[in-house]
């Protein structure tokens, strides 16, 4: 017998799949969890379909989990996996495209049978052949007979016994990539507590998974991945849709002020709502209402009343929203609306990520009607930008879009837990003298207006969507009109202070500046560092804040020869750049498929304008 | 009970008053601020909430926080006043169409949670705002600009939609008497729950005398029913008349006629839960019946909005994590420290700080 192969890697990715109830999404985030504990930076991507039981064993119902861990930073959930965990042959069909050369296949052989080879739409009894995977590493483990047989003693129905079959997995990939089992079964154990049977039952299928691999060794390679080199502190995972609700709950403990939340059900985004939901320990209020134009109005109503306001969608919902947000804008009261954008238009692409809301959120409603539009990058960096668009809400008295998406919202990643002292101040603007106050009356620098509530005695006054004159009472005269509108845009462009300088990654000037915004960070920062390291001369300059864009914007993009804006749409950052930042030549880097960028796609777009 | 010693003018803004001459909202306006003015409340805790219509403009003339939202949603924005701070005094001012109409949708589900807000719903059975369209409250056949050969489609009857709901109050109200909508204000502003006052309301400009038939002097007295609590519901000049149950419908009877008696005629419980009764009423028309003012239904159930406040002191009873710090550090969390895994940098650009 020969000595077990182990593959040292700096990073690798690793994808579960199987029938969206093969419990492929607990089995990715167990191993991540597992993965991060040790050492490793990681970053996750989970893929699944729309529809919550889409016919068993077809391609149309294969759901995948993906996390890329290593030594280095981590960025993206990787191109291409290493190791494809794959529960029947439509996992494989589906999954096909996504493997790196040369990778590793674990499959159940016991449900490579003729019927499932049929469901997933193979001609032969030879998958492998027919998705160009030959010369790839395939391990057949009966993962369903070896499930049933470590369970015969436990008197489990067959139903129950299948639905450990993703534990058998689990354990065979812990083995493989050396990771402890103790998390895992803390896990169990704490989910499962008042049913014991099932605690052993799974407990004994991933032990039995583990050590099928130990035993089976001679065939199964194990990888090393050493620690990431990462700053000291405390750290926890989190996904962007956790990352975005606690940022809102921290502002509102910052500012002093209780936090209301206004929303409808709707994918990617119910995360936010879930979350917040659990927080009736520190007094949030959720409201589930009964549509999308009620989560926002009834977030309006909290915000014209004291509370700090947010509203969480998706693409189809920030439609239902826009003449709510022109309300807001209106009133100038404070809230934060949040889009975690998905494929589009219509219903779309429910699940998948795409970055095409951009003109919507900038115009997408009636009327002169500007928004401050902040974009978060990362899946932890949610919790930032989420504070920091109440901030500005609630500092400037402005409606604020927050623009996340599928890919962070579901993405998860280490975090190291920030103190609320590290946090800046927030400080709402709320009315003080009751004798001078004025609906509409504004700091003559910020062109805010101050914030009186019901309740507050002798500041009673009368808001609404119609234009109105400083008192707030309602006004037609023209010239009131086109200073109100000039106003508002103003407000919305002084926020700029607010806004840090655009910093560039890599150097100040050269050939090339990648220039992207939002969620698809990862994505280019590491296709820009393997860029650099191969010697060529691209930097990157990654946007957070779209509206109003960052002071030095002009100053960093005259230093570059080239300028390529790579989006998860069809050019809507570049067009906006090309009306606010006239006189460059915007290049283009566009995909519009649901799924993210991948560093391979963007290093040949990339070469190409290196070669013009 | 009041120790402000308000009266209706300091409930007046300085805003002047731009509806119709002879507009029955006047009237109305009237009756909302007595009743605001003896509530026992500051002034600053009241709260009127409109959405889109001529009656919408309602807020601009009170002295109290106002807010003219936009067509359909003033429920909603009301539900979030409400929860923010349910200290507060929450009024709702919505027409036929803001209400039933665009705004319908909010209007059926604020009344099934019950949360506490007082809607008034001005019904003229006409858009007047827009000039004169016909509403969902107008009746079948009626001819307006947008039907000029008659409607082909039956309107909705305001209390129908309350009882659908769940409603826990519902009253009815005419404009011109000022005593009436007054009473019922009271009534609809001390329930604890979605209270929904339904007044006929006339539209001088564009559909005049639509509720005539109902409000005249001439017909008042047999063709209004003033329902109140624990009273017989007797009508007509000389209480000559009265509503009687037979074979399970409800009948209009003469007392002394038939051999019945006053004995015979229902008496009004507004407070049964059951809303069959409260139903049968609500549906009493023209010509066969009276039609059913007053105080119609009002029962008790949980209040969304305390119950809001009482969840959250249940859960906060017992908490584990109080502040955001212990959120962030709460589940699995793990040290990074310097044994030769932690001696990085943090995540390079851009940076993570926020500024």
């Amino acid at each position: 017998m020969k000595d077990a192969k182990v593959i040292e890697l700096e990073e690798v990715a690793i994808r579960f799949s199987g029938d969206s109830g093969d419990g492929m999404q607990l089995t990715g985030t167990l191993f991540s969890d597992a993965t991060a504990l040790i050492g490793n930076d990681i970053s996750t991507f989970p893929d699944y379909p729309s529809e919550i039981r889409a016919p068993q064993g077809t391609v149309g119902g294969v759901s995948g989990f993906q996390v890329q861990f290593g030594q280095k930073q981590v960025t993206t959930p990787g191109d291409y996996a290493h190791v494809l965990v794959a529960m029947n042959p439509a996992a494989v069909k589906a999954n096909a495209r996504f493997m790196n050369a040369g990778g590793t296949i674990i499959y159940d052989s016991d449900s490579f049978t003729e019927k499932n080879l049929n469901k997933a739409g193979f001609k032969t009894d030879d998958p492998f052949s027919e998705c160009n995977l030959d010369d790839y590493r395939k391990i057949a483990v009966p993962v369903t007979s070896m499930t049933r047989e470590s369970l015969k003693d436990f008197g489990l129905d067959n139903k129950s016994i299948l639905r450990s079959k993703n534990m058998f997995a689990l354990g065979l990939v812990c083995w493989m990539f050396n990771r402890p089992l103790e998390y895992i079964e803390e896990f169990i154990r704490n989910k499962f507590a008042k049913k014991p049977v099932v605690v052993d039952s799974n407990i004994k299928v991933l032990h039995a998974g583990y050590n099928y691999g130990m035993n089976m060794q001679h065939m199964t390679p194990t990888y090393m991945v050493h620690p990431a080199e990462i700053e000291q502190g405390t750290y926890r995972n989190v996904n962007g849709n956790y990352a975005t609700a606690w940022g809102f709950i921290a502002a509102a403990e910052k500012a002093g002020l209780e936090l209301f939340l206004g929303s409808y059900p709707i994918t990617p985004a119910t995360d936010i709502l879930s979350a917040l939901s659990e927080r009736k320990d520190l007094g949030v209020k959720t409201f589930q209402a009964e549509d999308e134009i009620a989560g926002i109005t009834s977030a309006i109503g909290a915000a014209f009343a004291g509370d700090l306001a947010i509203t969480t969608t998706s693409g189809p919902g920030l439609a239902l929203k826009s003449e709510a947000i022109g309300l807001a804008v209106m009133a100038e009261l404070p809230i934060v609306i949040v889009n975690v954008q998905r494929g589009g238009p219509s219903t779309g692409l429910p699940t998948k990520t795409e970055q095409s809301d951009l003109m919507q959120a900038l115009y997408g409603r009636n009327g002169e009607s500007p928004v401050v539009i902040l974009a978060a990058s990362s899946p932890s960096d949610c919790f930032f930008y989420a504070f920091k668009a109440a901030k500005i809400a609630l500092e400037r008295m402005v409606p604020v879009i927050l623009l996340t998406d599928g890919f962070l919202g579901n993405g998860s990643e280490p975090w190291k837990i920030p103190k609320m002292e590290e946090l800046p101040p927030i400080t709402p603007r709320i009315a003080k003298d009751a004798d001078a106050f004025k609906a509409y009356k504004r700091d003559e620098n910020l062109l805010a207006r101050d914030w009186a509530f019901p309740g507050m005695a002798g500041f009673e006054h009368r808001i609404g969507g119609l234009e109105k004159n400083i008192a707030g009472t309602v006004s037609h005269d023209p010239e009131n009109h086109q200073m109100n509108c000039q106003i508002r845009e103003d407000k919305v462009q002084k926020v700029v202070d607010l806004v840090p300088d655009l910093e560039v990654c890599g150097d100040d000037d050269g050939d090339v500046l990648v220039v992207g915004w939002g969620g698809t960070y990862g994505h280019l920062i590491s296709t820009v560092r393997e860029l650099r390291k191969e010697g060529k001369n691209v930097s990157l300059a990654h946007f957070n804040y779209i509206k109003p864009l960052p002071k030095n914007t002009e100053e960093v993009f005259r230093k570059f020869k080239k300028i390529i804006v790579c989006e998860l749409n069809l050019g809507q950052f570049a067009s906006y750049l090309r009306d606010k930042m006239p006189g460059f030549e915007y290049h283009q880097i566009n995909k519009v498929k649901g799924l993210p960028f991948t560093v391979n796609e963007l290093k040949e777009g990339i070469y190409k304008l290196l070669e013009e | 009970m009041t120790d402000f010693n308000y009266t209706i003018k300091d409930f007046k803004s300085e805003n002047e008053v731009r509806w119709c001459p002879g507009c029955g909202d006047y009237a109305i306006m009237n009756a909302v601020q007595r009743t605001m003015a003896g509530m026992g409340l500051p002034k600053e805790k009241f709260a009127v909430i409109s959405g889109i219509g001529c009656s919408s403009r309602f807020p601009y003339y009170m002295n109290t926080f106002g807010f003219h939202t936009i067509h359909g949603r003033a429920a909603a924005v009301a539900s979030g006043v409400k929860l923010a701070n349910p200290s507060l005094s929450v009024w709702v001012i919505t027409g036929d169409g803001d209400a039933m109409a665009i705004g319908g949708n909010h209007f059926i589900h604020t009344i099934r949670r019950n949360i506490d807000l007082n809607v008034i719903l001005f019904n003229n059975r006409i858009y007047g705002l827009t000039k004169g369209q016909y509403s969902p409250t107008s009746d079948r056949g009626f001819k307006s600009k947008t039907s000029p050969y008659g409607t082909i489609e039956d309107p909705f009857v305001p209390g129908q939609l309350v009882i659908g709901s769940r409603g826990t109050f519902y009253a009815r109200g005419i404009d011109t008497n000022l005593k009436l909508s007054e009473s019922i204000f009271q009534a609809a502003a001390e329930h604890k729950g979605t209270s929904v006052v339904e007044v006929l309301q006339n539209c001088v400009i564009y559909n005049n005398g639509v509720h005539n038939e109902i409000t005249s002097p001439e017909h008042r007295a047999d063709r209004q029913l003033i329902l109140e609590h624990g009273k017989p519901m007797l009508f007509g000049a000389e209480n000559e008349k009265g509503i009687i149950m037979e074979k399970g419908r409800l009948k209009v009877a003469w007392i002394g006629e038939n051999g019945i008696t006053e004995d015979d005629v229902l008496v009004h419980d507004a407070h049964e839960p059951d809303p069959t009764l409260h139903m049968a009423l609500i549906n009493m028309s023209l010509p066969e019946f009276p039609v059913a003012f007053g105080v119609i239904r009002s029962v008790q159930a949980p209040v969304y909005d305390i119950e809001m406040e009482n969840q959250i002191e249940q859960v906060q009873k017992s908490r584990k994590i109080t502040s955001v710090d212990e959120l962030l550090s709460s589940g699995n969390t793990w040290e990074v420290t310097g044994n030769g895994n932690g001696n990085g940098s943090p995540k390079d650009c851009p940076g993570k700080e926020i500024k």
